[in-house]
């Protein structure tokens, strides 16, 4: 193909341009003629058409995800805000901690190893370049039924993947979620969150300032893969026929990222970085114009002196690549020997490829000749947005209606069997099978990881300050009420931070919906972000940022809402933090918070093909209370695990089974429901009888109810008069995950 | 007491086994793959990971790094060497252990405390420990089953080479429920498991590691 430049497009007004192909719509297409007063390049159109994608620009969430700027409530810890590749968070002693979350969903389907493994690649490049050391990184996922052939695919290659890419980073992995549900049969989500750590004064932005200053791209070298990723993967639906979409799947190679993150460490240790940013989605196309649109917006690039991997590779290709394992650095001319000093010390491929210029233009050449010419924030920062019309579906009111018909068991027979069916069932069955496959020791400061409420790293050795992490979503309660859903989301992970005695501090998400075409996807959308921003300023969380991952839908059937909610807190001391699970005898264990009738979105009832009822309404004053309360009270707390999928059922079975105590329980109020209720609020406490008057202080001063369960000890879980061995637990919940992927 | 970790591209244990070194009383020193000159240290650890990527064959690469000739060199001169995991695999690479270190029989990573039972306490990285005491460290990586010829196996086990064998059910296929062995002579030796993992409770799943790394002291200065 000839080389299409600026001087050509601007002599050739009427060639035809593959826009739709690229993704663009007519109107859209429309407007990049009219900001460049003339058709665009190949190599412009290129560019605007990636970063123009609903994955890059955001233009059907942007009107939305406004809220959590306009109602952010006031937070002295957030260093840096939405808008930067994560926000940052000030968690004390002059450190700062950075976390995000985003979506591989599309890459992982069509080819599960690569797209885990680079959806974990991403994540933690853009923890990186904010300056941080990266220190953990947590996988929240999403299947289809566990016996569906399709799940037997996808599943092992994603953990496979995560595991793959993950461990060689030497990042521990300290938790996340498997979740199955029929929704995700033809879309498993891959969420993956990263979490890293700087001192204040290393934080660092993608901004391209200083004329003079060199652009300077180091890392893997670019290839022919992961083309057009965002625009054609993560912005279309997937049909049930079509071209197998393989090519435009990154692949990753651990080791390179493994030897970048080391060698961007030892450059922003010694201060060489004027801005940084790295080459995800879009590629060249989004570090270019990112950086220079957050600095004067003045950059010119020679991208013949990009190394190419393929050397066959034409300009706009160079200029889509999703190539991985790159960084994109602004460079003050004295800096740059020690810069690729450091580089050759690691052996990391660099090449300065332009420099900042004065103005406000973005300027590519080829070989000498221009082949983009552009504002840098038209493409970057001031794409298309669309307030796209939403509407209630009618399914709200119909499901919300619908009266549930579950068997209740009341025997104690029926009891027992309903634990062990509960306890067995591929949701709440025992993960080890994939978290076994993900190192949790590497770096030496795991303090929690999964099956516990949360992950928690250390962050100081000598002074014991650490992080906690926790991602939930209950994509039923969302379908069933968007609003309370995401609102629900976020109490659940705040309280799972704080049973481990860690005070929430920020929240992060990563929302993941089906075409923003659909009006009635786009009002669960919008109740979503509301709820969340409401649920964030009431309970004095600044979302710090998040991914909004849209066309989960295989044809015209969408995922059911799951808005995956991240919450990160701060515990002074880990030695203190209170674990899940009890080691010893003789202690009393109670409820916190009250028991209603709440089997909607229950796992009882999706285990019974049950979907419908009213989603229950969030009480986030009374979540507030209940983390004051677990707060407070950490020094008498011996362990402390959060009530959520599966109730109180499978809490305590979660707890006897964690160190094999067991445990004997009385329960007053009916038996179905204090055991398979999900009531949001509430926690089960261990503590010591010596302990119980000044638990009833605590209650009585934080205004939450507390009710006695029982006492530890024994070799079964006893409720009332069902006696279940631990044995005949344990084998229930540990079988059935290797029975099915093993 | 100074003790050298080694940096491979691609080592992730280095940092972990450079704090159990001082956990366990001694100086950690690093070490970098590209100088050959090993800074006077006393003994060298080559700490976990995936150097170069492991994508020819696990510490096939990194056994040709400059500081290797200068440890392979001393190693036969009798300086305590260790080598865990990945480092375990240079040291078979190397051929200052025999065997080699296999894709896991489950044909998947694993990671999980595991229990093993320690067999010759007369290595220096062994020797606080009580013969056939039974210690829970982790065990993580994905080729880690122990293979090697017969003549090899018989000759190991006459000699009391194992330094330590897995036990309950095999973890990885590793022949002899192997999980580390020495060299003749004893002063270089290969663990498959990670006692730099388990040197404090609250980070790993013990303190059982930690004698590994307090033995050379005892040793060294007890000569």
């Amino acid at each position: 193909m000839a080389l299409d430049t600026v001087a050509i497009a601007t002599t050739t007004p009427d060639q035809e341009q593959p826009f739709a192909a690229l993704g663009l719509k007519p109107d859209e297409y429309q407007r990049i003629r009219e900001i460049l007063g003339r058709r665009p390049s190949s190599s412009e159109l290129a560019m605007y058409s990636v970063m123009w994608s609903e994955h890059c620009s955001y233009k059907s969430s942007k009107v939305h995800l406004k809220q959590f700027g306009d109602k952010a409530p006031h937070s002295d810890a957030l260093l840096v805000g939405i808008g930067e590749n994560a926000g940052v968070v000030d968690v004390g002693q002059g450190y700062a901690v950075t976390f995000k979350i985003e979506s591989h969903n599309h890459p992982s389907f069509v080819e599960p190893y690569q797209g885990a493994a680079t959806g974990v690649g991403g994540i933690v490049r853009d923890i990186l370049t904010m300056g941080a050391r990266p220190i953990a990184v947590m996988d929240p996922l999403r299947f289809g039924p566990a016996d569906a052939p399709d799940t037997r695919r996808v599943l092992p290659g994603i953990v496979a993947g995560i595991g793959g890419y993950g461990n060689c980073l030497g990042l521990p992995n300290i938790g996340g979620e498997i979740i199955f549900d029929e929704t995700y049969a033809g879309n498993p989500l891959v969420n993956a969150l990263c979490v890293g750590v700087m001192r204040h004064d290393q934080i660092k932005l993608a901004k391209a300032s200083g004329a003079g200053n060199l652009v300077v791209l180091f890392g893997a070298q670019t290839g022919g893969d992961g083309i057009g990723g965002v625009s054609v993967l993560a912005s279309e639906t997937f049909g049930s026929t079509g071209p197998a979409k393989r090519p435009s799947v990154q692949v990753g190679d651990p080791f390179t990222e493994k030897v970048l993150i080391e060698c961007s460490l030892e450059i922003f240790a010694e201060d060489l970085v004027v801005g940084i940013q790295d080459l995800g989605g879009a590629g060249l196309s989004c570090a270019t114009s990112e950086l220079a649109s957050g600095g004067s917006g003045g950059m010119r690039v020679e991208l013949d002196t990009v190394p190419l991997r393929d050397p066959s590779l034409s300009p706009e290709e160079i200029l889509m690549s999703e190539s991985q394992e790159r960084m994109c650095a602004i460079v003050e001319p004295s800096k740059i020997a020690r810069f690729l000093e450091i580089c050759k010390k690691w052996d990391v491929t660099v090449n300065v490829i332009g420099e900042v210029t004065d103005g406000d233009r973005l300027i590519i050449t080829w070989h000498g000749e221009t082949i983009v010419d552009v504002p840098p924030r038209t493409v970057a920062h001031e794409g298309p947005v669309y307030n796209r019309p939403l509407a209630k579906p009618e399914y709200v009111d119909r499901v919300n209606a619908q009266v549930l018909d579950l068997p209740m068991p009341s025997t104690a027979a029926e009891v027992k069997a309903a634990v062990l069916k509960l306890i067995s069932s591929p949701n709440m069955a025992d993960k080890s099978w994939v978290t076994s496959q993900y190192d949790k020791y590497v770096q030496g400061n795991t303090i929690q990881s999964q099956p516990e409420d949360s992950g928690m790293i250390r962050i100081d050795e000598s002074t014991h300050l650490g992080v906690a992490i926790s991602t939930d979503a209950n994509a039923t309660w969302s379908y069933l009420n968007p609003y309370e859903g995401a609102k629900l989301a976020l109490a659940e992970a705040a309280r799972n931070i704080a049973t481990a005695g860690a005070k929430p501090l920020a929240v992060t998400n990563c929302l993941n919906f089906g075409s923003p075409e659909d009006p009635g996807v786009m009002w669960q959308f919008a109740e979503t972000v509301r709820g969340l921003a409401d649920g964030c300023l009431e309970m004095g969380l600044p979302v710090t940022g998040g991914n909004v991952s849209f066309y989960n839908q295989t044809g015209d059937v969408a995922i059911l809402p799951t808005p995956v909610i991240g919450v990160l807190g701060v515990i002074q001391d880990v030695r203190e933090r209170t674990p899940m699970s009890f080691t010893d005898a003789g202690l009393d264990l109670y409820l916190i918070g009250d028991t209603k009738n709440d089997l909607a979105g229950s796992e009882w009832a999706y285990m019974h093909n049950q979907r419908g009822g009213q989603s229950p309404i969030a009480d986030l004053q009374a979540e507030m209370r209940l983390i004051e309360l677990l707060l407070e009270g950490q020094s008498i707390f011996a362990a402390a695990h959060d009530l959520s999928q599966g109730g109180l059922a499978v809490t305590l079975a979660e707890m006897v089974l964690h160190h094999d105590v067991g445990a004997t329980i009385t329960l007053t109020q009916e038996i179905a429901v204090a055991l398979l209720s999900e009531t949001p609020g509430r926690v089960v406490v261990a503590i010591s009888p010596s302990d119980a008057e000044a638990l009833a202080t605590l209650a009585s001063n934080h205004n939450v109810s507390v009710t006695q369960l029982g006492t530890t000890g024994g070799s079964s879980l006893t409720i009332n008069d069902a006696v279940i061995p631990l044995d005949e637990l344990r084998i229930a919940h540990t079988q059935t995950i290797p029975k099915l992927f093993g | 007491m100074k003790v050298g970790v080694v940096t491979f591209p691609g080592s992730l244990d280095d940092r972990d086994a450079a704090r159990a070194i001082r956990a366990g009383g001694s100086e950690a020193i690093a070490l970098w793959h590209d100088d050959a000159d090993l800074h006077g240290v006393d003994a060298v650890i080559l700490p976990g990971g995936f150097s170069y990527g492991d994508y020819l064959r696990c510490g096939a690469i990194s056994r040709f790094a400059p500081v290797m000739g200068s440890i392979i060199e001393k190693a036969n001169a009798g300086m305590p060497v260790l080598g865990i995991c990945n480092g375990f695999q240079i040291l078979c690479e190397s051929h200052l252990l025999p065997g080699a270190l296999t894709q896991n029989q489950g044909l998947h990573f694993l990671c999980t405390p595991q229990t093993i039972k320690i067999e010759n306490t007369s290595t220096p990285w062994t020797h606080d420990f009580i013969q056939g005491a039974e210690i829970v460290i982790p065990l993580k990586n994905g080729e880690g089953s122990f293979q090697c010829d017969d003549p090899t196996l018989a000759m190991l086990e006459s000699e009391g080479r194992v330094i330590a064998r897995y036990v309950g059910e095999n973890p990885n296929g590793s022949r002899n429920l192997i999980a580390g062995i020495t060299n003749a002579r004893g002063n270089v030796v290969g663990l498959m498991p990670h006692p730099e993992h388990a040197i404090d409770p609250l980070t790993g799943p013990t303190a059982d590691g930690l004698p590994f790394f307090s033995s050379i002291l005892s040793v060294m200065v007890g000569k």
